[in-house]
């Protein structure tokens, strides 16, 4: 392949998998917004998202087959299911939490990814399971870009879905309130807003994101394993940071950003795909210490 | 040379200018009040001074010497310490406990000797103590150095809180409104307090404040801030009689009488 | 007004027998009766026991050193960790590493390991500690993964199949190969974390980190340098888990990455705050549970860890203190 051929393969490679990061991160970015807590066990929503695809397409694939109706049906019902499984978990586990001190909610949110990877670890035995799917794997060109038809509808759905989420972030009530609760949420209590109602639904959407990201990546990668949460959940975290955490175009932003260094990064001749993690660590250690507010975000300046 | 030095201090938080600048003096041996009305800037100047808060420009010099990049651990190592509007105490300790933490950046035992426990540590933690417990004795509450923090009545807390002020061994000593919430006789014994801190210690005040009568009897000077600009700066009579602090208080009430 | 002791909230008798228990432990006749005669028990333990006992009891001893480690860390100075197992892989590479592959002496890693530690936790440490706690769990996590992959991808640490060979230590010409040499190794290194986790926790750095978990800012009020106290906390709870790491290289022979993932970074964790962050005896108690309880219960095997996790929830929800109680009244050490 020539150097212009690689270049556009790295480019789509890293705004596809980019998406994947960000649709997860979106949920870190949401959560950490509203309630200050990095949700440790959005990561293993995301795994969830992808069994629960898997089981549904499986159950529904003697009906409506197993290509892209199957997948989309199967895609909608995981996200709501496991978007209510996420205010599930907030309700049990989180909103007792609140007052205590930081320690332990986050100490609670592991316990809670740790039920959630052990239960499918359980179930799966372990095994890495086969996500099958009846689409073609037929590949065409567009200008010099090498595409299967699967890859091309998973990127553009993934960028639909970001819109959509932005779109409901600044235009509809339920945005406007997520926002003013992240910026101060007694006052808003004060003005009538329904939190705990407002929090749910940010669970909710934050989860269903994650499981539809779950799922888009058992298509793209073929199969899906108890522990797929553990590596993006880190990756998209670095993204939420990149961006600016409790941002949301930030996490969107981020997500695709991370995706595309690390396309390109793993072409340097030192960093090979062995180092790719290592790689995206580094970049979050980086940002952390040098910019911690992100590419869109602001200095916090917390009153004495 | 004033012990203590605010040349211009300007703080912005986005496109609000907390304070503006700000310039002012501070000898030694003194006892000099902020005073101003609310959301006037005066914790903002304390953040700034205690390192809490980076001023957006001017400068502060303490002893001679720039301030304005500080942490505060070392401000309050080079002699200036603080007591919090809101009292920061550490709740889950008691008030010996908590007082003994003033002493902890004038000693210096670390790993090695919290293991060996050799003389040279010995010896600190017991001259730890005894300093924690001569403050206590100094504000009057020695008797309730076993107590938890958390249990001790509003009056009391305070005067923890000051002892541990004291304890740091500082040159200037910056109290955020001590008087708040405290009734007439604790409003005398700590003039008294406050008197005897210059005095027999040898430490110069600084002191936010909302209580007027309060201010008029213990500041030699008093500043006035308003907006987060000094308006005023003089004797409690001088200042008393200045017609744009009488506005900046009066004005205030009319606004909120509509 | 305020009581020295609140007995009103003891009314029950189990409260009360916790207060009698502590009243009495508070003399010092009484505790170093009870240390000695542990001691003693322990020291004649396996002279009478069998081999799996001493080995159970080694891996206890062992699990007591790395919690309270993790102690120091999270429990003291209240920073989340969650790469703990990164400390132990330094220690155990290091010693493998100079013993396998440059024949040096057991007894002449560990101070190498020390420094290892020390720089490990330095350069962990360093960089994040100025962070929210949040973001240092998932730095240090990441941190964790780090050295686990570069170990894993690196070939002078033996790559994805580890390092052998790794030798003996040799000790007045005795080669030390029985698990009870080891036993002995790790009892007196539990002996010396014990140690030294009391003295510093009645000490001026102890006191510090405990003043910066109270309230940060009020700490650098009064003169703490948080950035720097934190620091010690990181690098001397690396010191003991690459001490660990060391002895248990030496004892293995072979180790390999898959000894230092993310879940033996969240069981030392678990331990920790099952027995109760900061307080030695719960952290030990925890230890101890952590190491005995997949023992005890062999058939539930791989249902272990969702009833940890679910133990962990529901401490986390209705106990957060841990399962160690504490004493109601005023602070025992005045």
């Amino acid at each position: 392949m020539t150097a212009w051929e690689v270049f556009l393969q790295q480019l789509f490679n890293g705004l596809l998998v980019g998406s994947f990061y960000g649709l997860v991160a979106i949920g870190y970015s949401m959560v950490y917004g509203i309630i200050k807590l990095l949700n440790f066990a959005h990561a293993d929503i995301y795994m969830s998202g992808a069994f629960c695809g898997l089981v549904l397409l499986g159950f529904l694939t003697p009906y409506i087959g197993n290509a892209w109706l199957g997948i989309v049906v199967s895609l909608l019902i995981s996200m709501v299911a496991v978007g209510l499984l996420g205010v599930l978990i907030q309700r049990v586990a989180y909103r007792p939490m609140l007052k205590a001190p930081r320690l332990s909610i986050l100490i609670t949110a592991l316990a809670v990814s740790m039920i959630l990877y052990n239960t499918v670890m359980i179930i799966t035995q372990g095994q890495y399971k086969p996500f099958t799917t009846g689409l073609v794997h037929e590949s065409f060109y567009i200008g010099a870009l090498r595409m299967t038809e699967t890859r091309l509808v998973l990127l553009i759905a993934a960028l639909a879905l970001m819109l959509m989420l932005h779109l409901f972030i600044t235009r509809t009530m339920y945005g406007k309130a997520m926002r003013a609760i992240s910026l101060d949420r007694d006052t808003c209590q004060l003005m009538g807003i329904n939190v705990y109602q407002i929090v749910a639904i940010t669970f909710f959407v934050g989860s269903a994101l994650a499981a539809a990201a779950g799922i888009m990546a058992g298509v793209y990668y073929g199969t899906v394993h108890f522990f797929m949460g553990f590596l993006i959940g880190l990756k998209a975290f670095t993204a939420a940071v990149i961006g600016g955490i409790g941002i949301i175009p930030g996490a969107m932003l981020g997500g695709l950003l991370l995706g595309l260094l690390e396309a390109f990064g793993t072409q340097i001749p030192f960093i090979g795909s062995q180092w790719r993690d290592v790689f995206s660590f580094v970049f979050l250690i980086l940002f952390l210490i040098f910019k911690p507010n992100g590419l869109l975000g602001r200095i916090e300046s917390e009153r004495m | 040379m004033a012990l203590l030095e605010i040349k211009d201090l300007t703080l912005r938080f986005g496109g609000l200018c907390a304070v503006n600048t700000l310039s002012l003096e501070i000898e030694e041996g003194s006892i000099r009040s902020l005073i101003g009305p609310n959301g006037a800037g005066k914790t903002c100047v304390f953040n700034c001074l205690t390192g809490f808060y980076k001023p957006s420009s001017g400068d502060m010099i303490f002893r001679g010497e720039s301030i304005k990049f500080k942490k505060p651990h070392l401000i309050t190592y080079k002699g200036m310490a603080r007591t919090f509007q809101n009292l920061r105490l550490f709740k889950q300790m008691t008030v010996l406990e908590n007082v003994m933490s003033g002493m902890h950046c004038r000693t210096s035992a670390g790993f090695t000797a919290a293991v060996l426990r050799n003389k040279g540590q010995v010896l600190e933690e017991k001259k730890i103590r005894d300093v924690a417990e001569e403050c206590l004795d100094f504000v009057g509450i020695l008797d309730k150095k076993k107590y938890m923090a958390r249990n001790l009545p509003y009056g009391d807390q305070r005067r923890v809180e000051w002892a541990r002020a004291l304890a740091t061994q500082p040159k200037l000593l910056l109290l955020d409104e001590p008087a708040a919430g405290l009734n007439r006789d604790e409003k005398t014994r700590l003039i008294e307090l406050m008197r005897r801190i210059r005095d027999e210690r040898k430490v110069t005040i600084f002191l936010i404040e909302h209580d007027m009568g309060l201010v008029m009897k213990v500041s030699e000077k008093i500043f006035v801030i308003d907006y987060g600009v000094k308006i005023a700066e003089g004797t409690a009579k001088e200042v008393r009689d200045n017609p744009r602090v009488v506005e900046a208080y009066l004005g205030k009430e009319e606004e909120d009488a509509v | 007004m305020a009581e020295t002791k609140q007995k009103a909230k003891t009314i029950n008798p189990f409260g009360l027998a916790i207060e009698k228990l502590y009243d009495f432990f508070d003399n010092k006749t009484p505790r170093y009766i009870f240390m000695i005669a542990m001691t003693a028990f322990l020291i004649y333990l396996p002279l009478s026991s069998s081999r799996f006992t001493q080995e159970i009891m080694t891996n206890v001893f062992f699990y007591i050193v790395v919690c309270l480690g993790l102690n120091i860390i999270v429990g003291f100075a209240g920073l989340l960790h969650l790469g703990y197992a990164a400390f132990f892989a330094v220690g155990a590479y290091t010693t493998g590493i100079l013993s396998s592959v440059y024949g040096v002496s057991f007894w002449l890693t560990l101070p190498v390991s020390i420094v290892a530690a020390v720089i490990a936790g330095l350069a962990i440490g360093a960089p994040t500690l100025r962070l929210r706690g949040d973001y240092l769990a998932i730095v240090t996590l990441g941190f964790g993964e780090i050295i686990r992959l570069t170990v894993r991808n690196l070939s002078i640490t033996g790559g994805a199949m580890g390092l052998i060979g790794i030798q003996r230590p040799v000790l007045f010409g005795m080669v030390l190969n029985q698990i009870v040499h080891f036993y002995y190794m790790f009892f007196i290194l539990a002996i010396i974390a014990i140690f030294i986790s009391y003295r510093l926790h009645d000490s001026r750095l102890g006191r510090a980190w405990q003043y910066i978990r109270e309230d940060e800012d009020a700490a650098s009020a009064m003169g703490i340098n948080v950035v720097s106290t934190r620091l010690y906390a990181f690098i001397i709870g690396s010191a003991f888990g690459a001490l660990a790491g060391s002895v248990y290289a030496a004892k293995m022979t072979a180790i390999s990455p898959e000894s230092f993932m993310f879940i033996h970074s969240v069981m030392i964790l678990l331990a920790v705050v099952l027995g109760g962050m900061g307080k030695i005896p719960g952290v030990i108690l925890g230890a101890v549970i952590v190491t005995l309880f997949p023992e005890l219960s062999r058939d539930i095997g791989q249902y272990r860890l969702i009833i940890f996790a679910v133990v962990l929830l529901l401490l986390m929800l209705y106990r957060p203190q841990g399962i160690w109680p504490e004493r109601q009244g005023i602070s025992s050490k005045l």
